[in-house]
């Protein structure tokens, strides 16, 4: 170990300033701290003591997702009729590439850009690029793959000043744009099963109807509510099982990385918009059990991973709660109201990240005039 | 002196001073009629007879009416023009005309022309004003082929109605291609202009807000 510190080291120099490759500074700074923990200390100002940097905030997600993707893995296999550890290593072989494609363009992107403007390489791309190949159906071209991931990190990302000054959800641009460019393939009613006919895989159709898109067309779906519940159902990668999703929410919510108002009030508010439309009842789509949206499509992923997103959503406690609110019942009422949209959590969340400092500003304001008012009734 | 200052009006709008990406005015329209090249064209030629003459017309009469009913001669003459060029279109190319829809009557409502000559017409002699109407209808129309051509190609495959991108290509020919969908939608275009106002910016150092 003291061998690469020796030689990290060694060639600080060359990168630092005046240094003959000072122009790569930011590259070998990020390179410095993935392999050693920094050692400088802020200097000057009040500052809270949290040995919670980035980097570990960044990991911690990453760990929470792992269940989902381990499962997806799992499902990828069990979809083209494989079984057991054959099943799970045939969709880890099937999902690597993709998660390698997202990586690596997008890295290389924000490596690019922290150069051009002399800034830091931050760690925000180490979710969003496992993120990425989650939300997307298995199948995916990797050239859409790396186009989408590509427009996201240039356009949901860095045009706003990178990571932490993002309007919209990194992840969420780079699926709505693969969603709006290659509709057939991406739009959620059909989806695509796993292509390659390797270690024995059944590769019958190239696509299968959602339970969404059953739901959507006549009110019950073949899959038992067990079987979406465990995440046996074609879907997005890493979307399918609401078990699988939940473990990492509990992840989330213990290690205080996500909040967990943000989260529950999604669910709520999907429930609360389900119940609305049992009462109009008026398609079979609309009569279904409220609590059978939340366990198919990518509502629980959505609702878990991408509404609690610190950057994007609300800031005010208050509004976290109207946030995520809306957020669950407009993703219920587009799927169900709108048939050219079958997933409408993509949507609902992009649309709410847009609205989010709105909403803040409104609680603030709101918070400064009852304060206000406060002072004035203590004057009387 | 004076050619190079007519020089000045015809290039300026082209870039430094360019209508759409500069001064951000006629996006709407470059948004709605940059699907396909050719429209694009039609559109850009359009804007231009338009945006010369009523510039033209308005430097002419501009001493002799009175400044509170200016705008309602304006619309006038602008509204005039339009309805020419209309007409025009319907009667040479007509398939086109029936593209551009309601995009042709809307070149009334183009900001450039109502900005040209409120901000040159009225005060500038005639020659000057009418190229500074073609310079600035040439700039719009830069743009929008700009726009049209990274659309048609990369949202259709086309360029002019002509298949670029061979048809082997395709996912449905056993390819690996397919159009980007989004490229057809206004989002997109919306984008486009703002990449090519981001590239535009950085090689103008003085355009650049601090």
């Amino acid at each position: 170990m003291s061998g690469l510190r020796n030689f990290v080291d060694k060639i600080k120099p060359t990168f630092s300033e005046g240094g003959k490759l000072s122009f790569l500074g930011s590259t070998f700074e990020a390179f410095e701290t993935f392999l050693f923990v920094p050692n400088t200390t802020t200097t000057k100002g009040a500052h809270i003591r949290d040995c919670n940097d980035m980097k570990r905030t960044m990991i911690t997600v990453v760990i929470a997702l792992l269940p989902a993707f381990l499962f997806g893995c799992y499902n990828t296999g069990h979809l083209v009729g494989l079984a057991g550890w054959t099943a799970f290593f045939y969709g880890l072989v099937r999902i690597l590439p993709m998660v390698a494609t997202s990586y690596i363009v997008g890295l290389a992107i924000e490596f690019g850009f922290a150069q051009a403007r002399k800034h830091d390489v931050n760690e925000g791309f180490l979710v969003t690029g496992l993120l990425i190949p989650m939300i997307m159906p298995v199948s995916t071209p990797l050239w859409m793959v790396a186009l989408g991931t590509a427009f996201a990190v240039v356009f949901g990302k860095e045009v706003f000043g990178g990571t932490g000054m993002n309007v919209f959800n990194p992840a969420l641009v780079a699926r709505a744009f693969v969603f709006f460019a290659y509709t057939p393939s991406m739009s959620g009613e059909q989806v695509w099963f796993s292509n390659w006919t390797m270690m024995g895989a059944q590769v019958d159709g190239v696509s299968g109807a959602t339970a969404l898109e059953q739901l959507g067309s006549t009110g019950s779906m073949s899959f038992s509510n067990l079987d979406a519940f465990l995440g046996f159902i074609p879907g997005s990668f890493g979307e399918t099982s609401t078990l699988a999703i939940l473990i990492g929410a509990v992840i989330l919510l213990f290690t205080g990385i996500a909040s967990w108002r943000t989260m529950l009030s999604v669910f709520v508010g999907g429930l609360v918009m389900g119940l609305i439309f049992n009462l109009i009842g008026a398609t079979p789509y609309m009569q279904i059990p409220a609590w059978q949206h939340l366990i198919v499509g990518g509502f629980a992923f959505g609702a878990v991973f991408m509404a609690t997103d610190p950057v994007t959503s609300a800031q005010t406690n208050t509004g976290k709660y109207i946030y995520g609110f809306m957020v669950g019942m407009l993703a219920i009422m587009t799927r169900v109201i709108n048939p050219a949209y079958p997933e409408g959590m993509m949507l609902s969340i992009l649309f709410m990240n847009a609205l989010a400092p709105l909403i803040d500003y409104c609680v603030v304001e709101a918070n400064i005039r009852r304060r206000n008012n406060r002072v004035k009734l203590a004057k009387k | 002196m004076s050619s190079v200052k007519n020089l000045k009006y015809l290039t300026g709008p082209l870039s430094a001073n360019n209508p759409v990406i500069v001064q951000i005015l006629g996006i709407c329209s470059s948004l709605a009629v940059t699907v396909k090249l050719k429209p694009a064209i039609v559109m850009g030629l359009s804007v231009m007879v338009v945006t010369a003459f009523s510039n033209l017309v308005m430097s002419l009469l501009r001493k002799g009416i009175p400044s509170r009913i200016r705008i309602i001669v304006q619309l006038v003459v602008i509204a005039a023009l339009v309805i020419i060029v209309d007409q025009f279109l319907k009667a040479y190319v007509y398939d086109v005309s029936k593209q551009l829809s309601v995009y042709v009557g809307l070149i009334i409502t183009n900001c450039i022309i109502m900005g040209r000559v409120e901000a040159f017409a009225l005060g500038n002699k005639p020659w000057a004003s009418f190229l500074d109407g073609i310079g600035n209808g040439l700039g719009y129309s830069f743009i929008l082929i700009i726009i049209a051509f990274i659309r048609e190609l990369f949202g259709s495959g086309q360029l002019f109605g002509f298949q670029v991108i061979p048809e082997s290509w395709y996912a449905a020919n056993g390819g690996f291609y397919t159009n980007n969908g989004l490229m057809l939608l206004p989002p997109m275009a919306l984008i486009i202009v703002g990449c090519i106002i981001w590239i535009h910016r950085s090689y103008n150092k003085d355009l650049q807000e601090k």
